[in-house]
């Protein structure tokens, strides 16, 4: 994939990863083109270290975690890309939702060696502030949030979710699951959504931001 | 977390023969294991990541049905056109389980073998048969409102959680199993899980290191399929009840029924009780009540839990009254 010393290859790539270009004080996250063996790194903080390679937003990255090391733990305590968050780490709040090759999971629920050479996409690679993913945009137009704690997480789950819209897969709100084709309404959305959880409830917006997004045109 | 060593399987047979060696387990979505191994609950000491093996696929197969590949998502068996079109009862059952999320992570052979959600055994510090045999159970007599009314033991009250697993069992579904012997052996689902007895713990007819390589579905049976799942929460939450139903309707008499529960029992629960009292009866709902009747008649309460048998039976009159007006609407 993309080589990190090639610099960005576009605006979404570019916008990639603010932070989290070399290892962290406790991190031992570093980039690699794919093909380059371990690069020597110690080892992580407990356990027996394996060396892995994900490609995050757009950028190949090899780290060496102890196998018990969450894809989430992976990405904020070792790449440094603290914009995914930790709730519940129990798969119960979706604050950890990120894109694996296109589809959205619960970072805390899955181990980080398990992703090798998978492609994924958090938040930070969605957009920035000079670059918003237009369900970024219209979260802030919304008002679609209080506190942000869940926020990095909402959309990354609804990028995905208007992915599985648009496959037209079906949804415990869809009257005919044989129906091909899915309406992105009110209730879908809410019903699709039901694995995020906003405590300041902002639902009301959440929603508003979503169905404006939907309509503009694909995410 | 315990430690434990990680591999990744190339394919079934290696998997298998990997996961013979003690302390060994599978995994794939990991959406429910690595949970369990959070809490201590689940201490293996080498996982065999069999997320990548070549079983992901939804196939037709020649006698009209269907084969599903154990490592397909729950998603993805959802939105196929196949299952959504002939075999709608399990996509819904798919669809009402979880967070979409979670339904991305979590494979169908996963699903079939997540454990309960009885808080006392993810609770280690609580006693329970099922997670430390011999050590009591804290649900009998306990917080018990989401435990079993059919199957139960003295031992343990837990149910198994599945939506997808209920769908399965109405439609007669085989899993397909590899042994450490490598030989290939079919269960029907309703064969698959043993009840608690006196030892909860053991809970299905799995060998060690044996793997879930697919489900075969056979032709679906005629009539409408349903399925219907009551809960706390509009969504994003376990059934207290559910049923699964196939009903088939000629000039106002019922000429077939299937009928399984959900949320009851620590199995997926088949009712042949039901299905007997509904085949070649009026479709009334003197025929649903007296189907419920049966179903329910070894229902056994345990205080907190006690309004389930009368949920089940009214959760299961009204899906057969919807299913078989659908299905004398539709001739």
């Amino acid at each position: 994939m993309s080589d990190p010393d090639a610099g960005p290859a576009g605006p979404r790539s570019g916008a990639a990863d603010p932070q989290g270009t070399g290892p962290g004080p406790t991190g031992s996250g570093s980039a690699v083109p794919h093909g380059t063996g371990p690069n020597g790194t110690g080892p992580s903080r407990t356990g027996r270290p394996t060396a892995i390679r994900l490609n995050v937003n757009e950028r190949v990255r090899q780290l060496d975690v102890d196998p018990r090391t969450s894809l989430l733990d992976a990405l904020r305590e070792h790449l440094r890309l603290s914009g995914t968050k930790k709730g519940c780490d129990h798969g119960q709040c979706g604050a950890c939702t990120v894109l694996v090759n296109g589809r959205r999971v619960n970072s805390c629920l899955t181990l980080a060696v398990m992703h090798e050479d998978d492609d994924i996409v958090t938040i930070e690679g969605l957009g920035d502030p000079d670059h918003l993913h237009p369900l970024q945009r219209a979260f802030v137009e919304n008002d679609a949030f209080q506190c942000g704690y869940c926020t990095p997480g909402q959309i990354c789950s609804a990028v995905g979710m208007l992915a599985e819209v648009a496959a037209g897969w079906p949804s415990h709100a869809t009257a005919d699951v044989a129906s091909p084709r899915i309406a992105p309404t009110d209730a879908e959305i809410r019903e699709r959504m039901s694995g995020n959880i906003c405590r300041c409830a902002a639902y009301p917006n959440i929603v508003a931001a979503i169905r404006d997004t939907a309509r503009g045109g694909p995410a | 977390m315990k430690s434990f060593s990680y591999e990744r399987a190339t394919d079934a047979r290696a998997a298998v023969a990997a996961a013979s060696a003690d302390g060994a387990k599978f995994i794939s979505g990991g959406t429910n294991l690595l949970d369990l191994m959070k809490l201590d609950v689940e201490t293996p000491s080498r996982l065999v990541d069999i997320s990548r093996l070549p079983l992901r696929g939804v196939e037709e197969l020649p006698d009209g049905g269907l084969r599903i590949g154990a490592q397909a998502s729950n998603s993805e068996v959802a939105a196929d056109a196949a299952v959504r079109s002939r075999y709608p009862v399990l996509s819904e059952a798919l669809v009402s389980g979880a967070s979409g999320q979670l339904r991305n992570m979590a494979s169908t052979g996963g699903n079939l073998l997540q454990r309960t959600r009885c808080p006392y055994f993810q609770d280690t510090a609580a006693d329970c048969n099922k997670r430390d045999p011999g050590s009591g159970c804290s649900a009998i007599g306990g917080l018990n409102r989401a435990h079993a009314v059919l199957g139960a033991s003295d031992s343990c009250i837990a149910t198994h959680p599945s939506d997808m697993a209920v769908a399965l069992a109405v439609l007669d579904a085989e899993i397909e199993l590899l042994g450490a012997d490598q030989a290939v052996r079919r269960v029907a689902v309703t064969g698959f899980y043993r009840l608690p007895g006196d030892t909860p713990h053991i809970e299905t007819v799995l060998g060690p290191g044996e793997l879930i390589t697919g489900v075969l579905l056979p032709p679906p049976p005629p009539g409408r399929q349903r399925y219907r799942k009551v809960r706390d929460r509009a969504s994003y939450e376990f059934a207290l009840v559910s049923v699964a139903a196939v009903v088939s309707v000629e000039r106002g008499t019922i000429v077939g029924a299937r009928v399984a529960l959900g949320g009851v029992a620590p199995k997926p629960w088949r009712s042949t009780e039901a299905e007997t009292a509904l085949t070649g009866r009026p479709a009334t709902m003197g025929t649903y009540r007296a189907a419920a009747e049966a179903a329910m008649a070894g229902a056994v309460g345990r205080g907190h839990n006690d309004f389930k048998i009368d949920l089940a039976r009214r959760t299961l009159c009204r899906t057969l009254a919807q299913l078989a007006g659908a299905a004398e609407e539709a001739g």
